[in-house]
């Protein structure tokens, strides 16, 4: 089993167009969206749900007004400031340390699981994909990021796929943590800008404590060439691997206006070639090779 | 007052609105970089760093000869943090949320607090803007406690212009708790506009009052304004796609800096906001 994750580090840089893209050059794959924050995979997919379960998270402390005392020994110990002075526990602060309930004299506070988000196993056009909903506010979504890639993986060792995709969130945070750990490869999606090639820097180095190869992707290259040739010289220096450039193309933005990929929606042009000999590049790289066998020599350093 | 500037889809410009705000208003004023995960404000406005401070919260510390190994701190902790094997405690640094509660239970006061290193915050200036940014520590996966640590540089009663993380979730919640107003950045596409919503719930979660930039608002599509529209969101800006724009921002050059005329748009930004809450008081 193989698993390539599409990360950037900063946002918008066309993870997500260029997953959907791969996913009608894949073969024998399926497909997760681990941006479980605001995923928006589904949008060129329209992925019909077969499968719907809820996500519970962590807990939330709720004060049983009738119980409680007003001894104020909840807010006193409270270190998030999630408990008012009518002792009401404010859902957003509350961090689910459970502190309040433990030492509350008169236990007078309950601690219900919440349901935290969604996630589906869905049919899409492009074989099965497992996504996910996070609920708005909320916490965990590292845990949902993990349990949405082990019922991917499980899913497809079931029904003998031998390739993930899996479209990442940005930054260098928790769901990011939960995304990559593991990754047979990364594919990272950088624009030619200052802060493109910053946020590159972050995710490498995140990356490299995991030990993970990564594999380059300059997205609408053209816009600054000058700025993609540091990238890519940026790149090389961390030892990972350049699969080549994509130009600015409004291609990009037609087709999800339609909800397809650049593939559904044009049979050629200059991102397409790009595009496919980006896959190319990377599903013969050593790094995708079929066992799934981390290619320590290419790993990012 | 506070203005936080979000977005639900991250590279939809919050960076580019929130440093050209800062740049244009050019007064006395303090931007917070809240995206600590990727900080790229400094890149734009280009401060002279002064002083740099390392931050970390607190995570518990045990004293084995005093420890009894009751277990008492691995009962409370719903992280998973401090578990007790055998007749020594382990404590994951990383997973705990300091929250205090081992500490609070346990009978021999065996433990105490050290620090997990969440990363630094840096302190400077441009010109008359007060600059403060956070950097997350590579490795370090809750980025709420730092986007709180960079808050409390806030200087009460003085503008703050925070450049918020991407998302719907606890980091972003972080970052615009609290604040006067909400400053959305999104373009007009099916991607920005589903996360948008998803934004926009959260905003409303938390009450506050809220507007729109949309940026490249000549690609896409038209739903964004429908929405926006249904919505009654106020539109305070429409930036549309220029090669010039997007090349100044590939090399870290703000559009008011190439562009001068675009200072009194994003200026206007600023008015519109008061105006706007001015106008939210009249109504209450």
């Amino acid at each position: 089993m193989r698993e390539l994750v599409i990360v950037s580090g900063k946002g918008g840089t066309g993870k997500t167009s260029l997953t959907a893209a791969f996913s009608s050059l894949a073969e024998n794959n399926v497909l997760c969206d681990a941006d479980v924050d605001a995923a928006d995979l589904h949008l060129l997919m329209q992925p019909d749900i077969k499968q719907r379960s809820e996500f519970m998270g962590g807990s939330i402390a709720e004060i049983v007004a009738d119980a409680c005392i007003q001894c104020g020994v909840c807010r006193d110990l409270c270190r998030f400031d999630a408990i008012d002075e009518m002792f009401v526990v404010d859902g957003i602060a509350c961090e689910g340390c459970g502190v309040c309930v433990d030492m509350c004299p008169g236990k007078a506070i309950m601690f219900p699981v919440q349901k935290c988000g969604e996630w589906f196993i869905s049919d899409t056009r492009f074989g099965p994909m497992v996504h996910a909903r996070l609920g708005i506010a909320e916490e965990n979504s590292g845990k949902l990021v993990s349990l949405i890639r082990k019922e991917v993986r499980k899913l497809a060792e079931e029904k003998g796929f031998d390739l993930i995709l899996t479209d990442g969130p940005p930054g260098i945070g928790c769901p990011v943590i939960a995304s990559i750990s593991g990754a047979t490869a990364l594919a990272i999606v950088v624009e030619p800008t200052v802060s493109g090639l910053h946020d590159m820097v972050r995710v490498a180095d995140l990356a490299r404590y995991f030990r993970i190869p990564g594999m380059i992707i300059v997205n609408k290259y053209d816009l600054n060439i000058e700025m993609t040739r540091s990238i890519e010289q940026k790149a090389q220096e961390r030892n990972m691997t350049l699969v080549g450039r994509v130009p600015f193309d409004p291609l990009f933005t037609q087709a999800m206006v339609q909800g397809q990929n650049i593939f559904d929606y044009a049979e050629q042009g200059a991102s397409l070639d790009a595009v496919k000999d980006i896959w190319d590049k990377i599903i013969r790289s050593p790094s995708m090779n079929k066992l799934g066998v981390v290619d320590f020599k290419a790993t990012i350093k | 007052m506070i203005i936080s500037v979000a977005s639900g889809k991250g590279g939809t410009g919050k960076t580019t609105v929130s440093t050209n705000m800062a740049l244009a208003l050019g007064e006395k004023l303090t931007f917070l970089d809240c995206d600590v995960e990727e900080p790229n404000g400094h890149l734009f406005l280009k401060p002279k760093i002064e002083q740099v401070e390392r931050v970390s919260i607190a995570v518990p510390l045990v004293d084995e000869a005093k420890c009894t190994f009751c277990k008492k701190c691995s009962d409370i902790c719903r992280f998973n943090a401090i578990v007790v094997v055998g007749s020594s405690v382990l404590v994951f640094k990383d997973l705990c949320h300091s929250c205090g509660g081992c500490m609070v239970v346990c009978p021999e006061n065996a433990i105490s607090e050290t620090g997990r290193e969440l990363g630094t915050i840096e302190y400077g200036h441009r010109d008359a803007i007060r600059f403060v940014q956070g950097r997350l520590r590579i490795g370090e996966a809750m980025s709420p406690p730092m986007i709180k640590k960079v808050r409390e540089a806030t200087i009460p009663g003085e503008l703050t212009i925070i450049d918020a993380p991407p998302g719907t979730s606890c980091p972003v919640i972080a970052a615009m708790k609290g604040t006067d107003f909400v400053l959305m950045v999104t373009e007009p596409t099916p991607f920005g506009l589903h996360d948008l919503k998803l934004a926009v719930e959260a905003v409303k979660l938390l009450g506050i009052p809220a507007g729109l930039v949309i940026n490249r608002c000549d690609i896409g599509d038209r739903k964004v304004y429908e929405y926006a529209e249904k919505q009654n969101i106020p539109i305070l800006l429409e930036i549309p796609f220029d090669r010039k724009m997007a090349e100044a921002y590939s090399w870290g050059q703000c559009i008011v800096e190439v562009m001068p005329e675009w200072k009194d748009k994003f200026k206007g930004i600023y008015r519109d906001i008061e105006l706007h809450l001015e106008g939210l008081k009249e109504t209450v």
